[in-house]
């Protein structure tokens, strides 16, 4: 059980990564990005290939960032000028451009086969146990995210991002280079998702293009939204409910031995379906809101 | 001396509608420019061209002699061209103080790094700006609402939000799209004699759109006359007053 424990944190650990990215895009800079997966993925295989040729985790792990941030930063020049539901569209086709060009370029990726054996870090350093000490990582790696995040939400960089958020064309009237700054937001939520990437690698040590569908971009999505578009803090509670739905509705077998195993698989997808919308409704009701309503404070003396 | 604001044979069509027709103007330096005429007659469009919103068909815009003809918007602004929407445009879900500090230029904080490396600095700075905000907003009388999101501002509320956004720029043209639509009588009062304070005080020169004739008649010289997209009338306010030209115009009659 603890061992099931200690997995769930870590998975919910990279999820929070993933949301934290989402939510600088569309929570505070109003970005509808529908291929957040593709950061991920490019995070992923860059880190694992390189480790796989001698390259040191945390290097690897750079790389990967270097990559996904680079192909935002091509992607947001490429389309953030169309408009915002072209934005959407191309960001969605990227990420299956993505999954399809590591499933074909089998000399590098091995294709449908997967990479396996990708190392895990520091393996057995210091005689803890080797899942508790990535799990160490994770939390390492989530609690200065969620600090540089905290910091940036309520810095002037912050501030105007949520304002081109709010109205675009008043940003552009009051001097800000709209473009400029959804470039670097695009960027520092591509980051994020591509240490994510790194992070799942290494964790499950196996990759292939089938973990990196847009199912994952869907979840991450509802995760930030359960938490509260905008809401820094509200990434790492979404996070947290996601997957304990999606988990939770596991054990339904347990307590219905009476459904067969296709019925149950079914019913699991509308009690989650069921369950976010419950949870998304009951949220916002409890004083939770898609934004915050007075927007948090500036850095302030 | 080239002249301030130059607007040479400036065209926009909407599909068959000349919204702006060869129009040709010019605004002195200094002066409140008035800008009126009938619904439609294309002020609002002849405000976005010169601010970068929409690209022109044909024509210039030149600036204290420079050529600013389809400039982006952004750029618009560093030249010390501000505008206000007639619709107004409030960052809705900052507060109203944050919607001034935003509008300040070239923030250190607002590049990626500087918040995480240099939080001083940034703490300085916008103890500054903070300053600087709460100033204009009690100028034109927002102090009290500064800590509410911008959302629940009334109408004319949001109007003055507009303009004390303009003032966080300094800008040597203000342009100002019916600033006081919806603004109540005694806010007026105060309205006027804050855009007379600017152009007096400060050595703003003001471009301002206005259906309200008594605010035109009160702090307008000259007042240019827009009618179908182009200038009809160039004067002082008790002169256009009594123009026929400009009679007919609003009266939808249709002119020689
Ligand atoms: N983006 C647009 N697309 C199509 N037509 C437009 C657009 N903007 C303005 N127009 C048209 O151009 C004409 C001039 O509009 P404009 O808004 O400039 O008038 P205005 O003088 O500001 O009027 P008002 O006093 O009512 O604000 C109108 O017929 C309007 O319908
Ligand atoms: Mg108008």
């Amino acid at each position: 059980m603890t061992e099931y424990l200690i997995a769930l944190a870590t998975i919910v650990g990279i999820q929070v990564l993933l949301t934290l990215g989402l939510n600088f895009h569309y929570g505070i800079t109003g970005l509808v990005n529908f291929g957040h997966v593709a950061f991920y993925a490019l995070g992923a295989y860059a880190s694992a290939l390189l480790t796989l040729a001698g390259v040191p985790f945390l290097v690897a792990m750079g790389a990967g960032v270097g990559v996904a941030v680079l192909a935002s930063l091509l992607l947001g020049t490429a389309t953030l000028r169309l408009g915002e539901d072209y934005f959407a569209i191309l960001t969605l086709g990227f990420s299956e451009f993505v999954r399809l060009l590591l499933l074909n370029a089998r000399e590098l990726t091995r294709g449908a086969l997967g990479i396996p054996g990708i190392p895990r870090p520091w393996r057995g350093l210091g005689g803890v146990p080797d899942h508790i000490m990535y799990l160490g990582l994770v939390l390492i790696a989530v609690g200065v995210a969620f600090a540089l995040c905290e910091v940036l939400a309520r810095s002037p960089l912050g501030r105007t991002l949520r304002a081109i958020r709010d109205d675009e064309q008043a940003a552009m009237a009051l001097g800000k280079d709209v473009l400029r700054f959804r470039l670097t937001s695009l960027g520092w939520g591509a980051g994020l998702a591509a240490v994510a990437g790194s992070l799942w690698a290494h964790y499950v040590t196996y990759v292939v293009p089938d973990q990196f569908t847009p199912e994952i971009t869907f979840y991450t999505w509802m995760a930030m939204i359960i938490g509260g578009p905008g809401s820094t803090r509200g990434a790492l509670w979404g996070t947290a409910i996601l997957v304990a739905v999606l988990e939770g509705t596991r054990f339904a077998k347990d307590v219905m031995p009476m459904i067969d195993e296709p019925r149950l698989a079914a019913l699991r997808q509308v009690a989650i379906g069921l369950g976010l919308i419950l949870m998304t409704v009951y949220v916002r009701k409890l004083g939770g809101r898609s934004r915050p309503r007075v927007a948090p404070a500036t850095v302030s003396g | 001396m080239p002249p301030f604001l130059a607007v040479e044979d400036l065209t926009k069509s909407f599909g068959g509608l000349r919204a702006v027709d060869r129009c040709s103007l010019e605004v002195r330096e200094g002066t409140i420019t008035g800008l009126i005429g009938p619904n439609g007659a294309g002020k609002t469009t002849l405000f976005n061209l010169l601010t970068g919103f929409h690209r022109p068909d044909g024509g210039r815009v030149r600036f204290r002699g420079d050529d600013i003809t389809g400039l982006p918007a952004h750029k618009v602004f560093r030249r010390g061209i501000c505008r206000t929407f007639q619709i107004p445009r409030e960052f809705k879900d900052l507060s109203v103080l944050e919607n001034l500090m935003v509008v300040a230029p070239d923030q250190a904080g607002e590049r990626l790094w500087v918040p995480w490396l240099q939080p001083g600095r940034v703490r300085r700075d916008e103890t500054r700006l903070r300053e600087r905000a709460m100033v204009v907003l009690e100028q034109v009388g927002l102090a009290r609402l500064a800590g509410e999101p911008a959302w629940t501002l009334s109408g004319g509320q949001k109007k003055l939000l507009e303009l004390a956004r303009t003032l966080m720029a300094e800008p040597a043209l203000l342009m100002l799209d019916e600033p006081g639509a919806g603004v109540n009588p005694t806010q007026m009062k105060e309205l006027t004699r804050y855009i007379q304070w600017l152009a007096a005080e400060r050595g703003v020169t003001i471009l301002l759109i206005e259906h309200d004739m008594d605010l035109v008649m009160a702090i307008c010289n000259p007042v240019i006359v827009l009618s179908e997209g182009r200038p009809l009338a160039e004067g002082p306010p008790d002169i256009i007053r009594k123009d026929p030209r400009v009679l007919s115009a609003y009266l939808g009659a249709r002119h020689a």
